[in-house]
C-alpha cells in the first residue's frame, strides 16, 4: 500500500541520519578500540603494523592478561568506582531537596529556578574548574579560615587543594544538574491527591516520603544516578586538575595510556572494560528498576 | 448530641468568601449530602472536615471535640477523593493495608482486616493487582476499602462517582446505600449532582454561594423548596412569579405575567402586592387535548413550542397566548410508546392548588 511505503520512507528520513552519525563515530571508533586492544604497541607509540615482517596476523591478549594479573589496574577501577559511587549519593541527597523545592514552587518561578540550575552550563567546563583551584587554595578564605578552626583545636593545618576532597567536591558540583533535571521532571508529575489520600489514611510528614514520594520518585532517581555514575567513572580533569597524587582513577590512567606511555592496546583495553563496566551497571540499575516500577504517570496513562 | 457539629464555619480566599456562616449537625449514621453547584463551597467545607483546610471562623466538632489543633492524620476521618488517589507503586492490598500500617495495626492482624474490607467492596481476589489493572468502579472500591478499612468514624467522600459513566454510576449508588447501611459509619457526601443527592441520602444540605440554603430531607427539598435556587437546581421545576393578588382560606393567587393567575395552597401570611413564585413541578401538570372535566384550581391553554422525546417520558414546552413558557412531562404510556402530542399541537393544561409549592421572595 503506497501510505504505508511513504511512511516507512519517511521513518528512514527521520531515524537514518542519526543512525548514521552513530554508526560513524560511535559503533566504528568502539569497534577499533576492540582491534587496537588485541594489537602489539608500537616502539616509538602507537600501535605495532597489524601485519609483521613475517607476513604473520599480530594479534593478541597480553595487554588484557596485563590488566587482570596486575592488582594495581584493579585498584585504580575499584577507587574510580567509590568515587563514582559517593559522588553519586551526595548528588542525590543534595539534587532531591533541590528538585523537589522547585517542583513545589509556583509555576511562574520554576523556568527561573531550573534556569539557575543549569546556569554553570554557560560556562566552560575547565574554567569552572580551575575556579574551584582558586576556591580551595591556600591563600583563599575557605582554607584559612578551616585551618585556623584547626590551629585552635590545636590541630596540623590540612591542605584542601590537591586532595581527594578537592576532587570529590568538584565531582558533586559539576554532576549536580545531571542529577537535578531528572529528579525535576519526576517530582513534577507526581499528583498531589496522593500526598492528600496519605495524610487523610494517617501518614505523618516521614511516611508520606518514604512510602509514596520516594518510591514513585524512583525512575527519576535511576535516571539521574546513570546520569552521573556513568560521567563521573570516566572523567580525568578533575582529578587532574585538582588531586593530589593518590587520585589517580580509571580516565587518568586511559590518558596517560594513551598521551603520555603511548601504550595505545593498553589504553584500549582499559578504556573497554570501563566501557563494560558503566553498561553492567547501568544494566543491573534497569533491571532492579523495572521489579515493580509505576512511574506516577502510568495510572493516568491507563485510564486514558 | 449530633456526632459532627459545624458551627459558624466561614473561610475566605481573599475577597471570595467560599464558606460563609455555615452550621451543621449531622448525626451519627447518617449518609448526609453536601450539594450544590461548582464553586458553593461545599468541597471547601469537606477539606474543613478532613483537616486539609482550616476555618477563617467558626469551628468544627467531631463527638464534642474541637478538631482545630487536629492534622489530618490525626482526625478519625477518611476521605474517598474524586480522583480515587490509589497509590499506583501499591496493589489493591497494599493500598487497603496502608492505613493499618500507619495505625501500626500488628502485621498479623492487617491480613483479615484487608480480606474483610475487599469483600465489603465485593473485591474478593483482586487484592495482587495494581491500580492501573483495574477498571474506574473497581478503582472506586478500592478507594472505599482503604478508606473503611480502620472503621473511621465518618467517611467522606467528594464526588466520588463523578467519574463513571452513568450505567455504573446507578449500580455504585446503590452499592453505596448498602455499603452505609451495614458499617453503620457517618456519610459525608459531596455532589453537584441533584439526582445522586436526591438517591442516596437521609438529608441534604443545598448549598449556593458558600451559604446553606436549605437543609432537609430529600423529599422535602424536591417537594418543597425553600427558595427559587433550590427550586431550580434540584431538578426541573417552572417557576411562575409575580406579585399576589389574594391570599384567603390558605390559597394564594399569584398574578403571574403572560398566564394570568394561578392559585396555590399556602399557609403564609404574605399581603397582597408582594413578590412571590410558584414553583411547579412538570410532572404535576395535566396535560391533554381536551380540558379536563369539572372545574380544576388551575387552567390554561397553551400550544406545545417543543418537545423532548426520551423514551419514557415526553418533556412539552408549551406557549400559552400570553408568551409564558410552562414545561410539563407525561409518560409515554400509550401502546407504542408513542408521545401524545407533536410541536404545534393545542394543548389544555391543569393542575390542583395542592401541585403547586409557594415560594416567599
Amino acid at each position: 500500500m503506497p501510505a504505508r511505503k511513504e511512511g516507512h520512507v519517511g521513518k528512514w528520513l527521520v531515524s537514518g541520519p542519526p543512525l548514521l552519525y552513530l554508526v560513524v563515530f560511535f559503533a566504528v571508533p568502539t569497534l577499533i578500540m576492540v582491534l587496537a586492544s588485541f594489537r602489539t604497541p608500537g616502539e616509538f607509540g602507537g600501535l605495532a603494523p597489524l601485519v609483521d615482517e613475517a607476513g604473520k596476523l599480530d594479534l593478541n591478549a597480553e595487554s588484557y592478561v596485563r590488566f587482570f594479573t596486575e592488582t594495581v589496574y584493579a585498584a585504580v577501577f575499584l577507587k574510580s568506582i567509590v568515587y563514582a559511587l559517593v559522588t553519586t549519593f551526595l548528588c542525590l541527597v543534595i539534587a532531591y531537596p533541590l528538585a523537589a523545592l522547585v517542583a513545589k514552587s509556583p509555576k511562574k518561578y520554576r523556568d527561573l529556578l531550573l534556569l539557575l540550575v543549569i546556569l554553570p552550563f554557560w560556562s566552560n567546563f575547565l574554567i569552572r574548574i580551575y575556579a574551584w583551584m582558586i576556591i580551595l587554595g591556600p591563600q583563599a578564605a575557605l582554607a584559612r579560615g578551616v585551618n585556623g578552626m584547626l590551629a585552635w583545636l590545636g590541630q596540623e593545618p590540612v591542605p584542601l587543594l590537591f586532595s581527594s576532597f578537592a576532587v570529590l567536591v568538584c565531582l558533586v558540583y559539576v554532576h549536580l544538574p545531571f542529577m537535578v533535571l531528572p529528579l525535576y521532571a519526576n517530582l513534577e508529575k507526581h499528583d498531589p491527591a496522593l500526598l492528600d489520600a496519605a495524610q487523610d489514611l494517617g501518614a505523618g510528614a516521614w511516611q508520606r516520603f518514604w512510602r509514596i514520594t520516594f518510591p514513585l520518585s524512583l525512575p527519576g532517581v535511576y535516571a539521574g544516578a546513570a546520569l552521573v555514575f556513568i560521567p563521573a567513572l570516566g572523567i580525568f580533569a578533575i582529578p587532574d586538575i585538582l588531586g593530589g597524587p593518590d587520585d589517580t582513577l580509571i580516565g587518568n590512567l586511559i590518558k596517560q595510556q594513551f598521551l603520555e606511555t603511548r601504550d595505545w592496546p593498553f589504553g584500549s583495553v582499559l578504556s573497554i572494560v570501563l566501557t563494560i563496566s558503566a553498561l553492567a551497571l547501568a544494566g543491573l540499575a534497569a533491571f532492579v528498576g523495572r521489579r515493580n516500577l509505576v512511574t506516577p504517570s502510568s495510572e493516568e496513562a491507563a485510564r486514558a | 448530641m449530633a456526632l459532627l457539629e459545624i458551627k459558624n464555619v466561614t473561610r475566605r480566599f481573599g475577597e471570595f468568601v467560599a464558606v460563609d456562616g455555615v452550621s451543621l449537625a449531622i448525626e451519627a449514621g447518617e449518609f448526609f449530602t453536601l450539594l450544590g453547584p461548582s464553586g458553593c463551597g461545599k468541597t471547601t467545607l469537606l477539606r474543613m472536615i478532613a483537616g486539609f483546610d482550616l476555618p477563617d471562623g467558626g469551628s468544627v466538632l467531631l463527638d464534642g471535640k474541637d478538631l482545630a489543633e487536629s492534622p489530618p492524620e490525626a482526625r478519625p476521618v477518611r476521605t474517598v477523593f474524586q480522583s480515587y488517589a490509589l497509590f499506583p507503586h501499591m496493589t489493591v492490598e497494599g493500598n487497603v493495608a496502608f492505613p493499618l500500617q500507619m495505625a501500626k495495626i500488628e502485621e498479623r492482624e492487617i491480613a483479615p482486616k484487608i480480606a474483610a474490607a475487599l469483600e465489603d467492596v465485593r473485591l474478593v481476589g483482586f487484592g495482587k493487582r495494581y491500580p492501573h489493572e483495574l477498571s474506574g468502579g473497581q478503582k472506586q472500591r478500592v478507594a472505599i476499602a482503604r478508606a473503611l478499612v480502620t472503621h473511621p468514624t465518618v467517611l467522606l467522600l467528594d464526588e466520588p462517582l463523578a467519574a463513571l459513566d452513568a450505567k455504573l454510576r446507578e449500580e455504585m449508588q446503590i452499592e453505596l446505600i448498602n455499603l452505609q447501611k451495614d458499617v453503620g459509619i457517618t456519610f459525608v457526601y459531596v455532589t453537584h449532582d441533584q439526582t445522586e443527592a436526591l438517591a442516596l441520602s437521609h438529608r441534604i444540605a443545598v448549598m449556593n454561594a458558600g451559604r446553606v440554603e436549605q437543609l432537609d430531607e430529600p423529599s422535602r427539598i424536591y417537594g418543597f423548596p425553600k427558595s427559587r435556587f433550590v427550586a431550580d437546581f434540584i431538578g426541573h421545576c417552572n417557576l411562575l412569579s409575580g406579585p399576589v393578588a389574594a391570599n384567603a382560606a390558605g390559597v394564594i393567587t399569584v398574578d403571574v405575567a403572560g398566564l394570568g393567575a394561578v392559585r396555590v395552597a399556602a399557609a403564609s401570611t404574605l399581603a397582597p402586592g408582594s413578590p412571590a413564585t410558584v414553583a411547579l413541578r412538570p410532572e404535576m401538570i395535566r396535560i391533554g387535548a381536551e380540558a379536563a372535566a369539572g372545574t380544576p384550581d388551575n387552567h390554561f391553554r397553551g400550544t406545545v413550542a417543543e418537545l423532548l422525546y426520551m423514551g419514557d417520558v415526553t418533556v412539552y414546552r408549551v406557549d400559552t397566548p400570553g408568551g409564558q413558557k410552562v414545561e410539563a412531562l407525561l409518560a409515554n404510556s400509550a401502546t407504542g410508546r408513542a408521545k401524545f402530542f407533536e410541536v404545534g399541537d393545542a394543548v389544555e393544561m391543569s393542575w390542583p392548588v395542592a401541585a403547586g409549592h409557594f415560594i416567599e421572595e
